[in-house]
């Protein structure tokens, strides 16, 4: 009962963060069906929008904020699709994918230019930073809320998917993306709404992430936007309910190791720290290494062959 | 196509000219001194060189063999603790260490230099420089078993996860007495103590130092692009079924290719260590494995020579040319506002964006050096255009 107690906190963070992570990793797995591109700059635009949203929110009301904030965000991926990827689609996948990189290059640098490399504090959002009290613990009413959202928001997402004409168009582009171009889609809509659905996602996922934490620097963006990529691969990549899995078990793997020294202490398997927390960030690596090697296709992806 | 002959005298050409340039950077390390307004070039040498040897290890397997691996910053900093580790002298070993019970406590260099006199200080430096690749090489060795079974993407990634984890690793307190934990190493052998009486002459190898390491190292990598075995990575890189089709055992190619590349990795981490003179594992991040990758592009993937003035136009143009964006002045203007910290790689990054969208190729493409320059000898000659092969 005692381990429990001790373990409890460290699940329901997990969730939480799981929660979060889901919310970027959909925005990667998405581009990676469609455009078979490791989108690296997904996680610095959710960096940026931290960043939009503790400048906005000193300048506006916090309910105005935050529908610019989501709104810039979105237009910033909408941009950088335009400008970084859309030249290069006939080009080497490696082309596209040293284009990422140098994006999230010059995102990282141009946050560090105006934020002077501070620590931006990211500012507290009434109700969702209320402290409350479940099964007996203090926490954020985000952490409970996250969770949920999540759900929701996945389940809306693939509804659209299912069962609208752009969805269709979708799927049917990241299946044979010339074929789809004969068949008459409008392939550069169709990447565009991708990454708009995606940067969407990942900016409601940075105002459900950043309310945990203190702050917001320019390097913000690349560990949450790693693990969330690892969580796409984990599930499958391309597939929406896999990335979502893949998110929520990360989440809680990496929140428990953080707890793992006072978990073994509490439950008497050993007597005093030894530091495991390091490989909180390491162990989502682990993870991913060992599905890659056991079932490279992730837990729901599905299985390609080469042709010559 | 070119016969022996004239093959032969390109390289005797490029031999001397090698070592002229090792001989006028041996020069520029004595005549200037600290306080000139050129010891940003030495700076730039030194660090451009250390790059330069990462970016070639880099584009061996990225450019030649086509295995994008993003792994660099792991095989580096693997490279970089293994040399400080073993050249600590024993009297800083507890100041370094100075929340541990430092378990390794004999520096190679030290040992030798009591036995055998300055020649024993050096040949300790060299065989930490070769300890600090073969470390790396092994760690390459036992991820590759898994690793290079993936493709593309994956391949990539799960390489950045590797550097990842062997980061956590070397910062996890339970090996502090070997690792110093979260902290850095220093007071190892660095490139400001190397300096020797020659002749009777007191002589500084600061810059010296990491150019010969970086030139020796890429000689080498030269070497075997251009035998059989580089040939066969050129194939694999082209088309793998095909390469496999023709008889190259592409297990066995990747993996020489991955574990050359992280040897010399783990040799431009210790020099990397030399010149900055500490080692810590959080330097060592997945960013400094993109800026390497970024130098690979501006000097053009698959051209050695490229990667090597790629990451030194990087590197100069980072610490030195731009250096005015950061502080205020650039070109005469005055506008502090805008030209403050920061803005420097800002302007940098576009000047990279650019480079990716509109110059694909980078500046040398997929050439080498050597084909320019004859390319010009021809155009002199012929006075027609040469046929830009791609």
């Amino acid at each position: 009962m005692n381990t429990m107690q001790t373990v409890l906190p460290y699940v329901i963070s997990g969730i939480s963060v799981g929660g979060q992570y889901a919310l970027i990793a959909i925005g990667y797995t998405m581009v990676y069906g469609i455009l078979r591109l490791i989108n690296f700059a997904h996680g610095d635009v959710f960096m940026v929008a931290g960043l939009l949203m503790v400048y906005l929110a000193a300048a506006l009301p916090i309910y105005l904020a935050i529908p610019i904030v989501i709104a810039l965000t979105v237009l910033l991926a909408f941009i950088i699709e335009r400008v970084a990827y859309k030249p290069l689609r006939t080009a080497p996948r490696m082309s596209v994918m040293i284009s990422a990189i140098g994006v999230s290059y010059l995102l990282q640098n141009l946050a560090l230019y105006i934020t002077g490399g501070l620590n931006k504090n990211y500012p507290s959002i009434p109700w969702i930073s209320d402290q409350i009290t479940v099964f007996g613990m203090a926490t954020t009413r985000v952490t409970v809320i996250t969770p949920f959202l999540t759900i929701i928001l996945v389940v809306i997402l693939v509804y659209l998917i299912n069962h609208t004409k752009i969805g269709m168009a979708m799927r049917a582009v990241s299946r044979d993306f010339e074929t789809s171009q004969l068949m008459g889609i409008k392939i550069d809509a169709v990447i565009s709404v991708t990454f708009i659905i995606g940067s969407f996602l990942a900016a409601i996922g940075s105002l459900l992430y950043f309310s945990n934490y203190p702050g917001v620097v320019p390097t913000s963006g690349g560990m949450p936007g790693l693990k969330a990529f690892v969580a796409a691969v984990f599930g499958g990549i391309g597939s929406i309910p896999g990335a979502v899995i893949g998110a929520f078990i990360i989440g809680i793997c990496e929140s428990i190791i953080k707890g793992l020294d006072t978990i073994l202490i509490t439950g008497g398997a050993i007597t005093e720290q030894i530091g495991l927390a390091t490989f909180s960030d390491a162990f989502t690596f682990v993870l991913l290494i060992i599905i890659l090697v056991f079932k490279p296709t992730g837990l729901f992806g599905e299985k390609s062959t080469d042709k010559v | 196509m070119l016969d022996k002959t004239a093959e032969k005298r390109k390289n005797i050409i490029s031999f001397v000219c090698v070592l002229a340039f090792l001989i006028l950077v041996l020069i520029l390390d004595q005549v200037i001194k600290p306080t000139s307004k050129m010891f940003m070039l030495l700076t730039v040498l030194q660090k451009g060189s250390v790059y330069a040897l990462a970016a070639v290890s880099m584009n061996l397997l990225n450019g030649f063999t086509g295995l994008f691996s993003l792994g660099h910053a792991g095989f580096m900093l693997i490279g970089a603790y293994t040399y400080a580790i073993f050249t600590i002298p024993d009297k800083a070993r507890d100041v370094v260490y100075q929340y541990y019970d430092a378990s390794v406590r004999f520096s190679i260099p030290e040992k030798l230099g009591n036995s055998m006199g300055p020649f024993g200080t050096v040949l300790g430096v060299v065989i930490a420089v070769l300890l600090a690749g073969l470390a790396a090489a092994i760690f390459a060795y036992l991820i590759g078993l898994p690793v290079l079974r993936l493709k593309s993407d994956y391949l990539a990634i799960a390489t950045l996860g590797f550097a990842e984890i062997i980061r956590a690793v070397f910062q996890w307190s339970k090996l502090g007495p070997v690792t110093n934990g979260s902290n850095l190493l220093k007071s190892f052998e660095r490139t400001s103590t190397f300096k020797g009486v020659l002749f009777g002459m007191k002589l500084k190898f600061a810059t010296f130092v990491p150019v010969l390491i970086a030139t020796v190292s890429i000689t080498l990598i030269v070497l075997l692009v251009n035998s059989t075995y580089g040939r066969a990575f050129k194939a694999i890189r082209d088309d793998e079924i095909a390469a496999e089709a023709m008889g190259i055992n592409l297990a066995k190619h990747k993996m020489i290719s991955f574990v050359t590349s992280s040897f010399f990795a783990g040799v431009a981490g210790a020099s990397m260590a030399m010149v900055l003179s500490i080692a810590q594992a959080s330097n060592f991040k997945s960013a400094m494995t993109y800026e390497i990758l970024l130098m690979v592009v501006l000097g053009g993937i698959g051209s050695i020579s490229g990667s090597v003035i790629g990451s030194m136009l990087f590197v100069a143009a980072s610490e030195w040319w731009l250096r005015g964006l950061d502080s205020g002045t650039f070109l005469g203007i005055n506008a502090p506002g805008v030209f403050r910290n920061g803005f420097r790689l800002v302007v940098f990054s576009v000047i990279i964006m650019v480079v990716v969208l509109f110059f694909r190729k980078g500046i040398m493409g997929d050439r080498e050096l050597t084909d320019v320059i004859a390319g010009w000898k021809a155009k002199s000659k012929n006075k027609k255009g040469v046929t830009d092969h791609e």
